[in-house]
């Protein structure tokens, strides 16, 4: 890392301190011994990971959010992946204003999205069931399981797919053997994002929630608008460790930046 | 607020047009995409209707929402200058979380760029990693470092000599301004470093073996080049910010309403719903007004960069 | 007899003509190179065949059959694509085997036939390569024998030797053109490189602008260019402008301070052609033209010259046979055989 002077590796180390000290802080604070929030000066302590055994409302959550996160992901990429092919490969009026459509649960803001689907679910009285938390979180992944099947049905050579035609494939031959495995990566990596997305979302989440169908994130937002204890620590400390595997899972299999950027080029 | 991780991208193109060959194909696929547009228009467009209709509807203690047509939540927030104080605290605080992270993320971009191959993807993973960490912990760890008077930022000011007296952090536009500068820098981040990818590596020692210094590279080669990098970023911070909810909830406690929050609140506890759908709406509004006429400002003012 | 037939076929992108009224026979075994520019319109042609674009107007026959309601996917043709569009996720051996699946092909006999492909073209031993695995050479013979195993009534080449090095397209022009022999499969290859158009076809189709613009075998083109396009795409060609006296007492061709018997059926202002290797150097008495050499350029196996003659700028190729060739700059006649030039009117062909 010579190639960066010394001015620049000092901003670089306090800057790099920045954006790690809440996470740091957090999951040093999940150890302590005390009963209070406190830095464990004098011997980590399991303690507070313990407790949170006896708060089911937390194990509640954590089973609803990893169920609301897999199938919405699951239903959004269902939806998803004929409409990027389609996108993808066709030239039609119209074409640009869909995508932007498709996209825009990433333009509104989850206040008022949250605040549409409340309306909405109360009016069609779905308010507060499982399923309308489950379709809100497919709208909201939508978007990030388009952009990545998307970018792996665009970056994709056509030919291929013509030669299959060439050889007598029919279109249900073509999508099974030849274009679903091309674009695998992309829909698997948007899966894992949009897993992500839905995991993390609390904004939108907290307008439909309901005693009992609580995500995590919204458990512990509610859970700290009350109180700051050691016990919200710990479970954050957990939701941080496990984003953290899933995270290197992704960066070893598929590369972060890729990811985050939506680009999803197999060549690389 | 909001955690979407691709806004970073939203002003890309969908996807490159197809060829002319595939062009004359040219009836719309509508067997793949109408599963979704009918999706999108039963979960999105019809609750987004309803919902700006619900702004024109009346509100009483004892009625609750009363169907008809008024412009009641309307005048209430044109007149009203606590609404007026509320939306420019909530620009404010996106405005500043916006520079800060622009004034901090696009030089760190740059630093990232130049380390060497195992080092540049492990702080990128570092720097972008708490994209996808959820924003309530991250934010509990903010609140964990103000911490009221004695909160180890402030105790860590105190040491090293830059401040006599603690700063308040918690409760204030100052602790939210920084959390949220926290919690959007990896979009910025990400923006510049996509800019910079475009840029030829070669072009710096060009620049040298024409004489310039540092400086002027700096100055005249680099910045230009990521400015549109810069100000994508720039919109996206901004929007999420000025739409975020968990962040100033918990930094910024009951009382310094943002715009989010303010929603929130006339929805669950007041239970003024037309007055929170209109609060949202005029969210929603500005947001899409300032994000498509910045975006086409830079557009027109880059159009040479974005190829 | 004609098997593969194209009546007028026509392509419009909106306002923009691919290609206008092709008219094309081809007969069976026979290997026919569509040959031009890029946006000529030849992908666009094989495209029509192969079905992935619908003609505006004309028909297509294959052996005696409209092609035009025949799916892609049923009309039996092998293709192999520029990009050999192999499918990354299978070996080379169920790339092959794929299109004898579509056919509902017994097990047994499809790994028959595999190998018998994979044998063809030299590639026995590499069945369970994936294709990145493989180098653009080997890649390109399983293109091919992935598009032969299924017995094609016709073999669409899709600028199939781009993608290889000089040395190694030499080498798989000889083969292509050997399997083919061998096989016997009727072929249309689509190629801007003339030198591949010439290795391998029985006849070539020269197209500009989506329009034919001669079709005959690789010496008629080259030698019979029938525009001045054809001459140009294929070749060099010396141009000189000149006059077809028939006023004279005998009438007469004239081209700065030299002239010929005047060729029948032009009259007026003229355009004369000549291939560079057909003209040789001369003395001053010769009937050539006046020329200096400004640019004598050693090639190894020829001599390339850049001269400036009284009608122009010209260039001359002469074989590296040992003998003394002119130096730069000196003054020479340039003079070629009356049969090895082209005359037409000037103005004509585009």
């Amino acid at each position: 890392m010579s190639r960066n002077g010394s001015l620049a590796l000092i901003f670089h180390t306090v800057f790099v301190i920045f954006m790690v000290a809440p996470i740091v802080v957090v999951c040093l604070v999940a150890f302590t011994p005390e009963g209070y929030l406190s830095l464990p000066t004098n011997g980590f302590s399991l303690r507070w990971f313990r407790t949170i055994a006896d708060y089911p409302e937390f194990i509640n959550a954590f089973w609803v959010s990893l169920w609301i996160g897999a199938v919405s992901s699951v239903i959004a990429l269902l939806f998803a992946v004929p409409a990027a092919l389609a996108i993808a490969r066709h030239q039609f009026r119209g074409r640009e204003a869909l995508s932007a459509l498709f996209l825009s649960p990433l333009m509104i803001p989850h206040v008022v999205l949250g605040i549409a689907f409340l309306r909405f679910f109360t009016q069609t009285g779905l308010s507060g069931t499982f399923v309308a938390l489950l379709i809100s979180h497919v709208i909201v992944v939508f978007p990030f399981a388009l952009r990545l099947t998307l970018a792996a049905a665009t970056g994709m050579d056509r030919s291929v797919e013509m030669a299959a035609v060439s050889l007598g494939a029919n279109s249900w031959t073509l999508f099974r053997r030849v274009t679903l495995p091309l674009i695998l990566p992309g829909v698997v990596s948007g899966w894992a994002l949009a897993f992500i997305q839905s995991f993390d979302e609390v904004t939108m989440t907290v307008f439909l929630a309901a005693p009992g169908i609580e995500t995590l994130p919204v458990r512990m937002f509610l859970y700290i608008q009350d109180n700051i204890d050691p016990l919200v620590t710990s479970v954050s400390a957990s939701v941080i460790v496990i984003t953290m595997l899933a995270l290197i899972l992704l960066d070893r299999f598929y590369g972060l930046e890729r990811v985050l950027a939506g680009h999803s080029d197999r060549g690389r | 607020m909001s955690t979407s991780v691709s806004m970073a991208s939203v002003r890309q193109p969908a996807a490159p047009a197809p060829s002319k060959q595939e062009r004359s194909g040219a009836r719309a696929p509508w067997p793949l995409l109408l599963p979704a547009l009918l999706l999108f228009i039963a979960v999105v467009v019809v609750p987004l209707a309803m919902t700006v209709l619900l702004s024109f509807h009346n509100w009483g203690q004892y009625t609750g929402i009363q169907f008809v047509i008024t412009l009641k939540n309307w005048q209430e927030i044109w007149s009203d200058p606590y609404f007026y104080e509320m939306f420019a605290r909530t620009f404010r605080i996106a405005g500043l979380a916006t520079i800060i992270a622009a004034v901090f993320g696009a030089p760190e971009a740059y630093i990232l760029n130049r380390m060497r191959a195992p080092w540049k993807g492990f702080f990128l993973l570092i720097i972008l990693g708490p994209l996808l960490i959820s924003v309530v912990a991250r934010t509990l760890g903010w609140a964990l470092l103000f911490g009221g008077n004695n909160g180890l930022v402030n105790k860590a000011l105190m040491t090293i000599g830059l401040i006599d007296a603690p700063i308040p952090f918690m409760f204030t536009e100052t602790g939210v301004v920084i959390a949220l500068a926290h919690v959007m820098m990896p979009f910025m981040v990400l923006s510049v470093w996509a800019a910079l990818q475009r840029v030829d590596p070669q072009i710096e020692n060009a620049a040298l073996s024409l004489g310039a210094g540092p400086m002027t590279i700096m100055r005249r080669i680099i910045l230009p080049q990521i400015m549109p990098g810069v100000l994508s970023g720039g919109i996206i911070v901004f929007a999420l910010s000025a739409s975020a909810f968990a962040t100033p909830s918990i930094i910024g406690g009951r009382r310094l309403k943002v715009a989010a929050t303010l929603a929130y609140d006339e929805f669950l506890n007041t239970l003024n719903w037309p007055l929170g759908a209109a609060v949202a709406v005029l969210l929603l509004v500005a947001l899409v007004l300032i994000i498509v006429g910045s975006n086409a400002l830079i557009e027109r003012r880059y159009s040479e960069v974005f190829r | 007899m004609s098997f593969l037939e194209l009546n007028g076929v026509c392509k419009r992108f909106g306002d923009h003509v691919a290609v206008e009224d092709i008219n094309l026979s081809v007969t069976k075994g026979e290997f026919i190179s569509l040959l031009g520019p890029s946006g000529c319109g030849k992908t666009t042609t094989l495209q029509m065949i192969a079905g992935f674009v619908d003609p505006s107007a004309g028909a297509i026959c294959l052996n005696g059959r409209d092609l035009g309601s025949v799916k892609p996917s049923k009309r039996g043709l092998g293709i192999v694509f520029q990009s050999y569009a192999l499918f990354p996720h299978m070996t080379a051996a169920e790339n092959i085997a794929f299109g004898l699946e579509m056919r509902g092909v017994p097990r047994a006999e499809r790994e028959l036939r595999v190998r018998d492909a994979l044998v063809m073209v030299g590639l026995d031993g590499y069945a369970d390569r994936h294709p990145r695995r493989m180098s653009g050479g080997q890649q390109q013979r399983v293109a091919l024998a992935r598009a032969l195993v299924i017995k094609p009534d016709v073999l669409l080449l899709d600028e199939p030797l781009s993608n290889l090095d000089a040395k190694l397209r030499e080498d798989m022009q000889i083969e292509l053109r050997q399997i083919q022999r061998s096989i016997g499969t009727t072929t249309v290859l689509v190629t801007h490189d003339q030198t591949e158009a010439m290795a391998l076809s029985d006849r070539i189709v020269v197209m500009s602008k989506g329009r034919i613009e001669q079709i005959g075998t690789p010496h008629e083109t080259y030698e019979k260019p029938a525009s001045a396009f054809v001459s140009q795409f294929l070749g060099k060609t010396n141009e000189f402008p000149g006059e077809v006296d028939r006023h004279a007492a005998s009438p007469r061709l004239v081209a700065g301070s030299c002239h010929w018997p005047a060729p029948a059926g032009v009259t007026g202002p003229v355009t004369v052609t000549v291939r560079p290797e057909k003209v040789g150097f001369g003395g001053e008495t010769h009937n050539g033209l006046k020329a200096r050499i400004t640019n004598r350029i050693f090639q190894g196996n020829h001599w390339l010259f850049q001269c400036e003659t009284e009608c122009g700028p010209a260039i001359v190729v002469r074989q590296n046979t040992g003998e003394a060739q002119p130096t730069e700059g000196e003054n020479v006649r340039l003079v070629w055989r009356a049969e090895d030039m082209g005359v037409r009117p000037r103005g004509a062909g585009r």
